[in-house]
């Protein structure tokens, strides 16, 4: 029941999502029957099979995979880095495939990207490495200087300018990163496993950073990641590759709500808490005893509130025990799970409904869990 | 002990293997950067992928490089009037040493261009920009402390093979040793031209390794 409507809502969700991408400004990336195979001596690799995919503007769009599912294949395709060998790029309604030098380096302004290992130029200063975009774009000297203080400003590196990039932390040079792809003012940013060489602490603080960005510039941020954390910290929505296939798409709390494909939960088990161990061994499938206690597992998808008076009026006079729980709030949305503990004059079956997937996981005694 | 004359002579020698070397390394320099450049960008997964001509400039330095440096000097005589206009001299090593050192420097700073990270090609090129943007901004730039410790080797290396241009009477510091110390049995003389030599290498590759951590500081 729980599953069939959360179809019915992902369907509204993105007919509701379409004509807001109309509205929008500029930024929006459309790729059509997307392919690309490498040939090699080794022979044929498809890193990428038929993708179709539409960004919208001004949106955080997330691409997660595990290593070697094309996900890198395809976020560089998106400025071409590489080259598609069937199928189409859109940036903005433009077909990018046919373009010329020229037209690659204008399309790479209103592009822009940040690496993993931040691929900042050793030999220049901050300074020089962020003014690097526009002096090859020809600007004049003093609006160079002026557009660089600015995106330092912007990333909070001010007064660093004069540094080698040897001298900075890695997330002092993830911004000096950013500083770099944000100079030309692009409409898109394209980032490449942006946190995955930083630690925790930093990796949060990039994050906010390039939420902030996109809140205050609007700008679409296209992200590819391993990490499900990333994509529930900043994303909108989330596209699932598996081995150069798509495997699902959608709105974040959903994806994590309700996953359909098992990368996409293979993803998310980092993230999930495991029953714990000493209840996990002493758990049985069926009630032995008339006094037993039921271990039952409420699962939120996003739909479902977790109404806590509710599961306590559903209870009675109890007992009704908190066992585990472990709700996020993704989007605005409760998504997770919840395991309770039903005394022996409570019936699992009541509490089908309260939340948007129910299962008994077994029985333990009453001096149990 | 040396006798005045000598002492002229010497000195004679030394500047004369300064300019053989100093004139020739800049002419390695000016024509082997380029060719190292072109030799990495042309090969494959350059972003100027030229096959062909890739192999067959490969194969000309290699040439260069097989053919001893003595056997050089004689076989490129025709070469050396058409350009200095003279086979005997100073002027007339210079061109040999010059043809020698190309291909040899050429491929030491084609190594250190390689060795530059392709990620921060790949940056350029997502940062818009060109080719000639990424060889002058990325390439050059990030590979330069490789290629002046490169160009450090080369000059050592041409300071030996200038102790060969007697054969075309060229003078400098070997042909001396040769003349004097080997010849003529002045054992005086032998020992002071590698005192000299010694030096002068020391020194040059003193500067090359300062210059290479200055470089490297940033």
């Amino acid at each position: 029941m729980a599953g069939a409507s959360a179809i019915l809502h992902r369907g509204a969700a993105v007919d509701a999502a379409a004509p807001a991408a109309a509205i929008r400004k500029a930024g929006t990336v459309r790729l059509e029957g997307l392919g690309k195979t490498y040939v090699s001596a080794a022979g044929k690799v498809v890193a990428l099979n038929a993708i179709d995919l539409d960004i919208c503007a001004g949106e955080i769009f997330g691409i997660i995979g595990r290593s070697g599912a094309g996900k890198s294949s395809l976020l560089r395709t998106i400025n071409r880095l590489e080259q598609p060998s069937s199928g189409r790029v859109l940036i903005d309604g433009q077909d990018i495939s046919g373009l010329d030098e020229t037209g690659l380096v204008a399309l790479r302004r209103r592009v822009g990207m940040i690496f993993q290992h931040f691929n900042l130029l050793s030999a220049k200063t901050v300074r020089e490495n962020v003014a690097l975009p526009l002096r090859v774009a020809g600007l004049p000297a003093a609006e160079i200087a002026r557009r660089v203080e600015q995106a330092l400003g912007l990333v909070g590196l001010s007064g660093k300018g004069e540094s080698y990039p040897s001298r900075l932390s890695g997330g002092q040079k993830q911004r000096v990163g950013i500083a770099r792809a944000l100079v030309s003012r692009p409409e898109i940013l394209l980032c490449d496993e942006a946190t995955s060489a930083l630690d925790p602490e930093t990796t949060g603080a990039i994050l906010r950073l390039l939420r902030d960005i996109n809140q205050r510039l609007g700008l679409t941020i296209v992200l590819i990641t391993h990490e499900m954390s990333v994509i529930r910290e900043i994303c909108d929505r989330v596209l699932v590759l598996e081995r150069g296939e798509l495997a699902e798409e959608g709105p974040v709390w959903q994806v994590f709500g309700a996953p359909q494909h098992d990368a996409t939960r293979a993803l998310l088990q980092p993230l999930q808490h495991a029953l714990p161990e000493d209840l996990a061994c002493r758990l049985r499938k069926d009630r032995r005893d008339p006094q037993d206690h039921a271990i039952v597992e409420l699962g939120f998808a996003g739909l479902a509130v977790p109404d806590l008076a509710r599961l306590a009026r559903l209870a009675g006079d109890g007992p009704l025990r908190l066992v585990l729980s472990q709700i996020d709030r993704i989007q605005g949305r409760a998504i997770g799970k919840i395991v309770l503990a039903l005394g022996p004059m409570t019936q699992p079956d009541a509490f089908a409904g309260v939340s948007d997937s129910m299962r008994v996981l077994g029985y333990v005694d009453s001096t149990d869990g | 002990m040396l006798t005045a004359q000598m002492v002229d002579r010497l000195q004679q020698a030394f500047w004369d293997t300064l300019v053989m070397v100093s004139v020739s390394a800049g002419v390695a320099v000016a024509l082997g950067i380029p060719l190292a450049v072109f030799l990495v960008v042309s090969g494959p997964g350059g972003f100027l992928a030229a096959p062909r001509l890739n192999r067959a400039v490969g194969w000309l330095v290699n040439g260069f490089r097989a053919v001893p440096f003595i056997v050089l000097l004689v076989a490129l005589i025709p070469f050396t009037r058409l350009v200095a206009g003279t086979t005997i001299g100073v002027w007339a090593a210079i061109v040999p040493l010059a043809v020698s050192a190309t291909p040899f420097f050429a491929r030491i700073a084609e190594v250190s261009l390689r060795e530059v990270d392709p990620g921060l090609v790949e940056a350029a090129q997502s940062i818009g920009c060109r080719r000639w943007d990424i060889v002058r901004h990325v390439l050059l730039p990030e590979a330069l402390p490789g290629i002046v410790g490169g160009f450090t080797i080369t000059v050592v290396s041409m300071i030996g093979a200038s102790a060969m241009a007697g054969a075309v009477g060229a003078g400098g510091l070997g042909d001396v040793a040769i003349r004097y110390g080997y010849q003529r049995f002045d054992t005086t003389v032998m020992l002071v031209v590698i005192a000299i030599l010694i030096l002068l290498v020391s020194a040059v590759q003193f500067t090359g390794d300062l210059a290479v951590r200055r470089l490297k500081v940033r």
